[in-house]
């Protein structure tokens, strides 16, 4: 029967489409798995060695490595950590949303601002809308290695031991729950301490074996550490925004398909009616 | 009730150890370190090595970590190891392949560059067999 059979093929696309999305849905609720258990276990290190640096920030130290200092700002340095791929819902919008408004306001202050990237989608979301890239990293993948980052990391630190820029934040997704990441911004440079009121006297640590060495290899561990996290965090955000995209596709397509069915079940219904009034109406002419 | 301090062990990859003990000797980047409450802030680097701690009640935990840093602090003892592991957990078969291999490639050495790693892998599987020799022994 010929009716409706554009709706039968559109119900037919439809149905792909939904099982490309579920099956999406499905790799992405895998990985996650994954990709939430690096996350976990990296966090512990993550914390303390933060903690260490926070301790390390509110002694006196004999030796006072560049990033410890504070100096008038001048350049505000951005890392950005965004995923390689789309169809993540709005996780890398939100993020880059809230970037822009931060950025709109580092300028407004009158200062300048540079960026360092790291995944495509920062890319090519910087590319179009414009902005003072320094480094690009691509292509960071499902499992990140510290090794791939360093190159773009070190970009951004260089600049902030020349003077060129005064502060640096790293911009990137946070990991609440499976429903839920939100775009979060921490400054890396300089180290900030969290004010720490239980020793007021002047102290400082022994250094084994020289405060210098000791003290530069721990704070770029630091940095490392914490990049690497927010990296490995954005992953387990990128894997289940993903997959809560997929899943409302899917029930999306499923409800699209319903609609057209009910359509094409209509318009069969009204043919054949059609068909039988004629038939009658013939039959009753004769 | 003896002294305790707070003593976290973290690698890179988990959480190795978080609790009270009495007393943490660690190989530093100058030599051992034994470490008691009440020990002034000290910042080192670690050594390949086994990390040995002291539970209140007399017991005694064996860790490995290989190189990082610690952290004394009045109240907290922090330990940020590259890699770190439960004694119990080190394979002694792998160590003792792992310091052949490394051996080997010392003999045939190949070029400036590799040479440091290798000699530090080689350090790692011979402090990974120190450690393990020390929980044989404690055993006994």
């Amino acid at each position: 029967m010929a009716v409706g059979k554009e709706i039968k093929n559109k119900i037919g696309s439809v149905e792909n489409t939904q099982k490309i999305t579920s099956a999406m849905q499905m790799v992405a609720a895998s990985k996650m798995r994954r990709t939430q258990e690096r996350m976990r276990h990296g966090r512990p290190y993550a914390e303390k060695i933060r903690q260490v640096i926070g301790h390390l920030a509110n002694s006196n130290p004999e030796y006072k490595h560049t990033y410890m200092t504070e100096r008038e700002v001048k350049r505000v340095g951005y890392l950005v950590v965004s995923s390689d791929r789309g169809l993540c819902g709005g996780l890398n919008v939100n993020l880059f949303r809230m970037l822009l408004k931060e950025i709109g306001e580092t300028h407004a202050n009158g200062l300048e601002t540079d960026l360092g990237l790291l995944g495509n989608k920062a890319e090519s979301f910087f590319r179009s809308v414009g902005g003072n890239i320094l480094s690009s990293v691509r292509d960071v993948g499902e499992n990140p290695v510290l090794a791939d980052l360093v190159g773009g990391i070190k970009v951004m630190l260089d600049a902030f031991e020349q003077g060129k820029i005064d502060k640096l934040f790293i911009i990137s997704n946070e990991f609440v729950n499976t429903m839920t990441q939100q775009p979060v911004i921490r400054q890396l440079l300089p180290l900030d301490a969290e004010p720490d009121d239980s020793y007021k006297h002047r102290w400082d640590y022994l250094y084994e074996p020289d405060a210098k060495e000791l003290v530069e290899q721990l704070v770029t561990r630091f940095i490392e550490s914490q990049v690497y996290q927010a990296v490995v965090e954005n992953t387990a955000c990128e894997q289940a925004a993903k997959m809560i995209a997929m899943k409302n596709a899917t029930e999306n397509a499923e409800k699209i398909i319903d609609e057209l069915t009910l359509i094409y079940n209509n318009a069969r219904q009204a043919a054949i009616t059609q068909e039988i009034a004629e038939i009658v109406s013939g039959a009753a002419a004769v | 009730m003896a002294m305790t301090i707070h003593c976290d062990i973290v690698s890179a990859e988990e959480e190795i150890f978080s609790g009270r003990v009495t007393m943490i000797s660690a190989t530093g980047s100058l030599g051992e370190l034994g470490i008691m409450p009440g020990h002034a802030p000290l910042l080192t680097g670690i050594r390949p090595g086994p990390v040995r701690l002291k539970m209140d009640d007399g017991e005694e935990e064996v860790f490995f970590a290989s190189g990082g840093f610690l952290e004394v602090q009045p109240g907290v003892v922090t330990i940020l190891a590259d890699t770190a592991a439960r004694a119990e957990d080190l394979d002694e078969a792998a160590a003792v392949e792992a310091q052949q291999a490394a051996e080997k490639m010392l003999q045939d050495h190949t070029g400036e560059v590799e040479f440091s790693a290798v000699a530090a892998q080689l350090a790692e599987a011979m402090a990974q067999q120190r450690t393990l020799a020390e929980l044989k022994t404690r055993r006994r």
